[in-house]
């Protein structure tokens, strides 16, 4: 069981009538990892986590979990995973505890157990005071804490977080990432998407990048780096930047690697900022502001995902 | 060969699961318990006004050769259909805002249980709410002289399978609602049913063609079954009705559990 892969996809499609949402991707996932999913809207990365989760059929593919097959063996591969899906669905006619009680026989848990079980995680997702409240007046972060204690009811091997912290103050994500990582700690697998860098770096040992259905990278937040991009990042302004970009972009060009023009502002992209600031001066180009910084996965996200707006 | 297929894919612990969810809600406040209360008035309140109040106007009544109290003719029209409306507000009402709105069936998805399994569980539920107002409404029937101990007790089992019937039709049709406006056209059928299904005046007594119109309809059913109980005159014609309820029943269940797969497990 230990060198088998939690997670075994080979050429899955998914198809939706005439649109292909998932175009046959090969993936593995083993245990004790966090994995994540990174990608624009409509890449594919929640059709993949739903048929992980053995809610969607595939139409195409190969796909085991927990070395189950995920057609066959839905309802068993389901009692082992936990899900917390990408818009709450907490029940607003139960309380707090009950959401979790109520959860927790779906999997067969006996109702003193359940019981047992909804103290212990109320307490672990710092919950313990709303117990005997609704749902409906929990604040954004509570809801989605509810929604991943309710996750680990069943004590889950794998789960299973759809853009986990999407629309959640600072606050509430760091309170969030910190729980995922004790889970992590505990040797759960997580499986995750979510399009905020930030949140990938802090908890996916692994990553893909899906654009189109598609992979289109694999690695570590680290190694992505270092294939996708540069180690250091030049942002480079000039005054009345809208009208002239072009024309500083081409000036700026053979400094680094590559140059990205934004509308205010050029990237460059390069190995040595000091070497690169010292170019710029010595080109005698009269920025009105320059800023060195490390390369971010969101540097290597919008190179291989481009920079048009999808939706 | 079909039951024995169901079976081996139904669990009883997670079906009961489903069910406990509904036994949740009642826990969790007494927002549910309105709901539930209220849905017990509406066939009482037609059996004092219409039943009692008309029933004094008119006097007595002669169907097939038996002399009854228009109250008595009434009475097991207004238990069939508070048999059907407790079934019904709770597959439809509850069933479409918890598939739709509340994504609960989505969320209990993500378990072991099968859609199936939701279908029954709901189901049960629906009959429980059903057979609390069915329940009560014999012991004022029986309070009332309206019909005899002994055959409330018969017409009991009579209305849980009414319950199963129009609590799968009612599960079929909300898995097919669009939004709330459909709600407004199950309203008016289900108020057209209440009128013309034999329960307020003898289906005889309609043009031939509406009342073969009537005689292909759920509650008429209902209606002749609970009543050939009630007034004690159980014959062989009886087991048409039941055959016909079940089938309803059936039906329901499977067409609402292959919906819910199509809709929610895409």
């Amino acid at each position: 069981m230990a060198d088998q892969p939690l997670i075994y996809a080979r050429g899955l499609v998914k198809r939706f009538g005439k649109f292909t949402a998932v175009d046959g991707i090969d993936l593995e996932v083993a245990p004790g990892e966090a994995f994540g999913f990174l990608g624009p809207n409509g890449a594919g990365k929640s059709s993949t986590m739903r048929m992980i989760g053995c809610v969607s059929t595939p139409t195409s593919g190969e796909l085991r979990i927990l070395g189950m097959d995920a057609v066959r063996d839905g309802p068993s591969i389901r009692a082992r995973l936990g899900v917390c899906p990408q818009l709450d669905n907490l029940d607003p006619d139960l309380t707090v505890r009950e959401n979790l009680v109520t959860y927790a026989r779906y999997f067969g848990l006996s109702r003193a157990e359940s019981r047992r079980r909804a103290d212990e995680l109320l307490e672990f997702v710092q919950l313990a005071e709303r117990a005997g409240g609704k749902v409906e007046p929990l604040s954004g972060g509570m809801k989605r804490r509810l929604t991943i204690a309710r996750a680990m009811v069943n004590d889950p091997d794998l789960v299973l977080l759809d853009e986990p912290t999407t629309g959640l103050d600072p606050q509430a994500r760091h309170l969030l990432w910190e729980r995922l990582f004790r889970l992590k700690q505990r040797g759960v697998t997580l499986v995750l998407t979510t399009h905020y860098m930030d949140e990938a770096e802090q908890l996916c040992d692994r990553l893909v990048v899906m654009d189109g259905g598609r992979i289109v990278a694999e690695g570590s937040p680290r190694s992505l780096i270092e294939t996708y991009s540069t180690p250091e990042v030049v942002e480079v302004r000039f005054p009345g930047m809208s009208e002239s970009g072009a024309r500083h972009a081409a000036a700026l060009e053979g400094v680094g690697k590559r140059v990205d023009p934004l509308p205010d502002r050029v990237l460059v992209y390069v190995d040595d900022g000091d070497a690169a600031l010292a170019e710029i001066q010595r080109r005698g180009l009269e920025p009105s502001s320059v800023l060195v910084r490390r390369s971010t996965l969101e540097d290597v996200f919008l190179h291989l995902t481009g920079r048009t707006l999808v939706d | 060969m079909v039951t024995a297929l169901v079976a081996s894919r139904v669990s009883p612990g997670r079906v009961g699961a489903v069910i406990g969810r509904n036994v949740g809600a009642l826990r969790s406040g007494p927002s549910y318990w309105i709901i539930l209360v209220s849905g017990f008035f509406e066939p009482l309140l037609y059996l004092l006004s219409i039943g009692v109040g008309v029933g004094a106007l008119i006097g007595d009544l002669t169907v097939d050769g038996r002399t009854m109290s228009y109250a008595a003719f009434v009475a097991p029209a207004m238990l069939a259909v508070s048999a059907m409306s407790g079934a019904l507000a709770e597959t439809t009402f509850n069933f479409f805002f918890k598939l739709k709105y509340m994504k609960t069936f989505e969320a209990v998805l993500a378990t072991p249980v099968r859609p199936i399994e939701i279908a029954f569980g709901e189901l049960v539920w629906s009959i429980v709410r059903g057979s609390l107002y069915t329940g009560i409404f014999l012991v004022v029937m029986v309070a009332m002289g309206l019909t005899e101990p002994g055959w409330a007790l018969a017409a009991f089992p009579a209305t849980v399978l009414v319950g199963l019937a129009f609590g799968g039709l009612g599960m079929a049709i909300s898995t097919l609602m669009r939004g709330w406006q459909d709600f407004d056209l199950m309203g008016t059928g289900q108020f057209a049913l209440f009128l013309f299904s034999g329960t307020f005046s003898p289906v005889r007594d309609y043009p031939a063609a509406v009342e073969v119109l009537v005689q292909l309809t759920p509650l008429y059913h209902a209606v002749e079954l609970v009543r050939g109980l009630c007034m004690g005159v159980p014959g062989w014609g009886l087991l048409g009705h039941v055959a016909y309820l079940a089938a309803l029943a059936g039906a329901g269940v499977w067409f609402a559990s292959r919906r819910l797969a199509r809709v929610l497990c895409d």
